[in-house]
């Protein structure tokens, strides 16, 4: 048996998903089943005066109608959230965004479900309403009448109870003394950074299916942390977990949106209230209103001395959060550390603070935050160097974070390959060479770079389980949510590896709370980290009771007889099991209160480099990606060609962040929820020439040497083309989109002939 | 709602009765009746390419067809290529390429994929990506799609003279 880890294995589920075979919540359909549809508040802000529902009632096929004064029969306190208590499974007392779920409706069929929402009415006394992340740290308009922390995490215990506030949570770092530095910095530099409302998508959107029996119940869901489910679920219900099942098959993508809780309270409601099985499938237009990624404000400011030393970096920034708090307190601290990005600066301030509005919520998007963060900081370091006219390799060689040194938190680096990542950019950009700029009278070339630093989300735990069957076949347990990434085949190769089996031959149960362990969630890319520990334990387990029952039954040291006449000479026929177990938790030392220091904020660092070379259209604006570079550390590749496909996959959808997806809002009310006004990349967007790279690195820590590798692909590409952008013409864009109408309206305000506004 | 009416059409070679109302799609149907899941609904405005199915031989966006359309007609799934021991070649190109993360677009792509082919046994680049416009993926394989599509024409050539 060769080596199975390192090896490009097919995904073990190809076969399910060439043939259209492979199982899926929302196409998923349980006996007895009927189908709920949401009535969405109109509204961004204000008091629920009344809901009218008696027209729906009415219509043959409705079975009930179903409003937040129903819930809380049969779930008193209907507040759910991961941070925070906060959100209601059907508006209660007040609606807090447009699109809000107000009402449901439960059919037998769902175009009549759907038929009845349309004649729900309400009246609402609408309120003032903040839209903007930073009118929110100071406005007297309050999303929230009172902070309601969930206790899981202790950094948001202080906030329990507070009231005429929209912040749910100030993350601060403090390192040597900003203040000082900069006074006394010999070039000071302040700029504003700003990042758009944009989705997520997954083609499969969310569903949920609930079946609640007296005694138990099940959920079959479209989720990217089965365990947070069955928790959240078992705490509205004050059950035992071990009567919350949820089955998760393959999901059609995540990308972070299906992380936590979203549908699963509605459906258990609904379901309890129906007393049958219940199914909560979203439309496209649906997924609008459910959850995105955060728009952003960062202030950034940096003193550098005359030797081109960044010497003391501020950054405020601004997370808008949407109308509840989601897993926003955990995007602001986890990636409000990275701030100041991946440089060697002693004297650093950063602020981060978790914002309520009146928008749809905010949550996680392959990135947790940094590709917001990076958008600032390496557009803020690009035009740094251009003022001072210093070369941008060197300004960031000079500056750029090793390991050995102390990251601004105080933890010392360690397997972090910074400058190696970006020297592969510049190589693969040919970047010392001199660059064919054309001399086209309006086509103008340029080129970027930008590089990046993530730490991992910690401490969090994985468990997995190693079943041998007495035939010899081996099957694994684990609750990571396979929704495209191919865990399911890389955490097989690594049993298949300690075990000395084919990979194909390996099982992988899909996921189900009542028989995969804990697993904290697929998310932030800890899965192949953390529960590559946990499997890699397991299997070794699995490993070592084989070994032993060997010499239970009187083979000799080293002996190779197969696995099921083992079991034969153990149990006198095909009988019996060895079961491997194995957990990981990753030692981690909470940052201290106001200064965020500490000596081990994380198990990994994640690093990645872009580079872009393009084509600007002066008389219109448009922008031709020519060629687009991206490198990533992901430490030893334990299936090459999925990693390359994660990178590829996760610079594209980037390109599509960067360059013209955009959630357009008028008053609260998303104006563009459709496919056909929200374009995503589609084949032509895809660059002239993409590169996707690793760097080969082990990681010393990791499983096998590996590390994640979901999100790390998506931070550069942003910058790297605003970069690229201001090489071509000179003009540097803050905001994203890209697109035509961004860049030739600053074109034209460069030339000091601005367009007016729309 | 209106009541249903009852159609006869031929599903994967199979002569099918089917009960269905004005405003079902074809995909709903097949969904519910017939317990074919590949063709799936996702934007609902015919633009993402999921919800693929061939009805007389060209590819139509099943959320936007109403089922009782294809009375009389020849349609044809992505539940149609493979048998229990083959998959088609199209299919087998796209695990060789690694051509999808979550699957869930994967079906309408092979139907499509396997159309251009018939219609352009050796296609360009340039006729690739144009044919594939109505396809989306939100994980972003195109450039892999791209290499499937080229190992599968070369597979089905291949075949063609076997």
């Amino acid at each position: 048996m060769g080596a199975q880890v390192g090896r490009s294995v097919p995904r073990l589920e190809s076969r399910d998903k060439v043939t259209g075979r492979a199982e899926y919540t929302h196409v998923m359909r349980v006996p007895g089943m009927v189908y709920a549809k949401l009535f969405r508040s109109t509204v961004a802000h204000g008091k629920i005066k009344s809901v009218d529902t008696s027209a729906a009632k009415q219509v043959p096929g409705v079975l009930h109608v179903v409003t937040v004064d129903d819930v809380m029969k049969v779930l008193p306190n209907p507040y759910y959230g991961p941070a925070f208590h906060d959100q209601p499974i059907l508006a209660h007392e007040k609606v807090r965004f447009v699109g809000e779920p107000v009402a449901a409706v439960i059919a037998t069929d769902p175009h009549i479900a759907e038929q009845a929402v349309q004649l729900i009415t309400a009246e609402y006394e609408e309120m003032p309403a903040v839209y903007d992340e930073v009118e929110a740290l100071t406005t007297d308009i309050f999303v929230h009448e009172q902070l309601k922390p969930a206790g899981t995490f202790a950094d948001l215990k202080h906030l329990k109870g507070a009231k005429n506030t929209n912040m749910a949570l100030d993350y601060q770092l403090r390192r040597g003394d900003f203040d000082k530095a900069y006074a006394a910095a010999e070039h000071k530099f302040e700029h504003e950074f700003k990042t758009q409302k944009v989705l997520h998508l997954s083609f499969e959107p969310f569903a949920c299916i609930a079946d609640y029996k007296d005694t138990h119940v099940t959920l079959y869901d479209s989720s990217q942390g089965p365990s947070f489910v069955r928790t959240e679920i078992a705490r509205l219900l004050g059950w035992p977990e071990n009567k919350v099942r949820i089955k998760v098959p393959y999901l059609g993508s995540g990308y972070g949106s299906k992380l936590y809780i979203k549908l699963e309270a509605l459906a258990l409601a609904l379901s309890m209230i129906a007393r049958k099985p219940v199914k909560v499938a979203y439309t496209f237009e649906e997924m609008f209103y459910q959850i995105t990624r955060h728009p952003s404000t960062f202030r950034i400011k940096t003193g550098v001395d005359k030797n081109g030393k960044i010497v003391a970096r501020k950054c405020e920034v601004y997370w808008n959060g949407g109308a509840y708090a989601d897993i926003g307190p955990r995007v602001t601290q986890k990636s409000g550390l990275t701030a100041s990005g991946p440089y060697n600066i002693d004297n650093v301030s950063i602020d981060s603070y978790a914002l309520y509005t009146n928008e749809v919520p905010s949550g996680a998007l392959r990135g947790f935050g940094v590709p917001q963060l990076v958008w600032a900081y390496e557009g803020h370091t690009d035009m740094i160097a251009r003022a001072l006219k210093l070369d941008p390799v060197e300004f960031r060689r000079k500056n750029i974070v090793h390991d050995g040194d102390p990251h601004a938190t105080g933890t010392i680096l360690k397997d972090s390959p910074v400058e190696k990542v970006m020297d592969k950019v510049l190589e693969r950009m040919e970047w010392s060479k001199p660059f064919d700029r054309g001399n086209h009278p309006t086509i103008k070339r340029g080129r970027g770079f930008a590089i990046a630093i993530k730490a991992v989300i910690s401490p969090t735990t994985s468990v997995a389980m190693v079943n041998v069957s007495a035939d010899g076949s081996t099957t694994l347990y684990c609750g990571t949510s396979d929704m495209g990434q191919g865990s399911d085949t890389a955490m097989a190769q690594m049993v298949a590896d300690i075990l000395n089996i084919p990979t194909e031959t390996v099982r992988v149960v899909p996921r189900d709370t009542d028989v995969t362990p804990y697993d904290m969630g697929t998310l932030g890319s800890r899965s192949l980290f953390h529960m590559g520990h946990a499997v890699q334990r397991a299997a070794m387990d699995a490993r070592d009771k084989l070994k032993a029952l060997a010499k239970e039954v009187g083979e000799p040291e080293g002996s190779n007889i197969p696995v099921a006449e083992l079991f034969q000479k153990r149990y006198g026929m095909q009988a019996g099991n060895v079961i491997g177990s194995g957990i990981y938790k990753p030692d981690y030392v909470p940052p201290a209160p106001g200064t965020g220091q500490t000596p081990n904020v994380t198990p990994f660092w994640m690093l990645s480099g872009a580079g872009a070379e393009i084509e600007v259209d002066t008389e219109t604006g448009h922008i031709k990606i020519k060629k687009l570079v991206n490198v990533v550390d992901c430490g030893h590749a334990i299936n090459p060609k999925i990693v390359e496909t994660q990178i590829s996959g996760a610079a594209l959808m980037h390109v599509g962040f960067t360059m013209f997806e955009k959630m357009y809002q008028d008053g609260g009310q998303v104006t563009n929820a459709s496919l056909a006004d929200y374009k995503i990349p589609g084949f032509h967007d895809v660059p002239e020439v993409l590169e996707n790279h690793y760097i080969e690195h082990e990681q010393s820590n990791g499983p096998f040497g590996a590390k994640g590798v979901g999100e790390v692909a998506a931070f550069c590409v942003g910058p790297a083309l605003a970069n690229a952008i201001d090489d071509a013409t000179g003009v540097r864009i803050m905001e994203m989109p890209l697109n035509a109408e961004t860049v030739y309206r600053a074109l034209r305000a460069k030339q000091g002939k601005p367009l007016e506004d729309e | 709602m209106t009541a249903a009416r009852t159609i006869t059409f031929k599903l994967n070679g199979a002569n099918v009765t089917a009960d269905v109302k004005p405003h079902h799609n074809l995909v709903e149907m097949l969904q519910t009746q017939f317990g074919l899941t590949g063709a799936r609904e996702s934007c609902g405005q015919g633009l993402c390419g999921c919800c693929s199915v061939v009805v007389n031989g060209r590819a139509v966006s099943g959320c936007l067809y109403l089922a009782s359309f294809v009375d009389g007609a020849e349609v044809q799934t992505v539940e149609s290529l493979d048998t229990p021991t083959k998959l088609s070649p199209v299919q087998e190109a796209f695990i060789e390429a690694s051509a999808f993360q979550c699957g869930y677009c994967t079906p309408g792509f092979i139907m499509m994929v396997t159309q251009l082919l018939d219609e352009h046994p050796d296609p360009s680049d340039d006729q690739i990506k144009h044919y594939l416009t109505g396809n989306l993926c939100r994980c972003a394989t195109y450039p892999e799609v791209m290499d499937a599509v080229r190992i599968a024409a070369k597979k089905r050539k291949a075949g063609a003279t076997a």
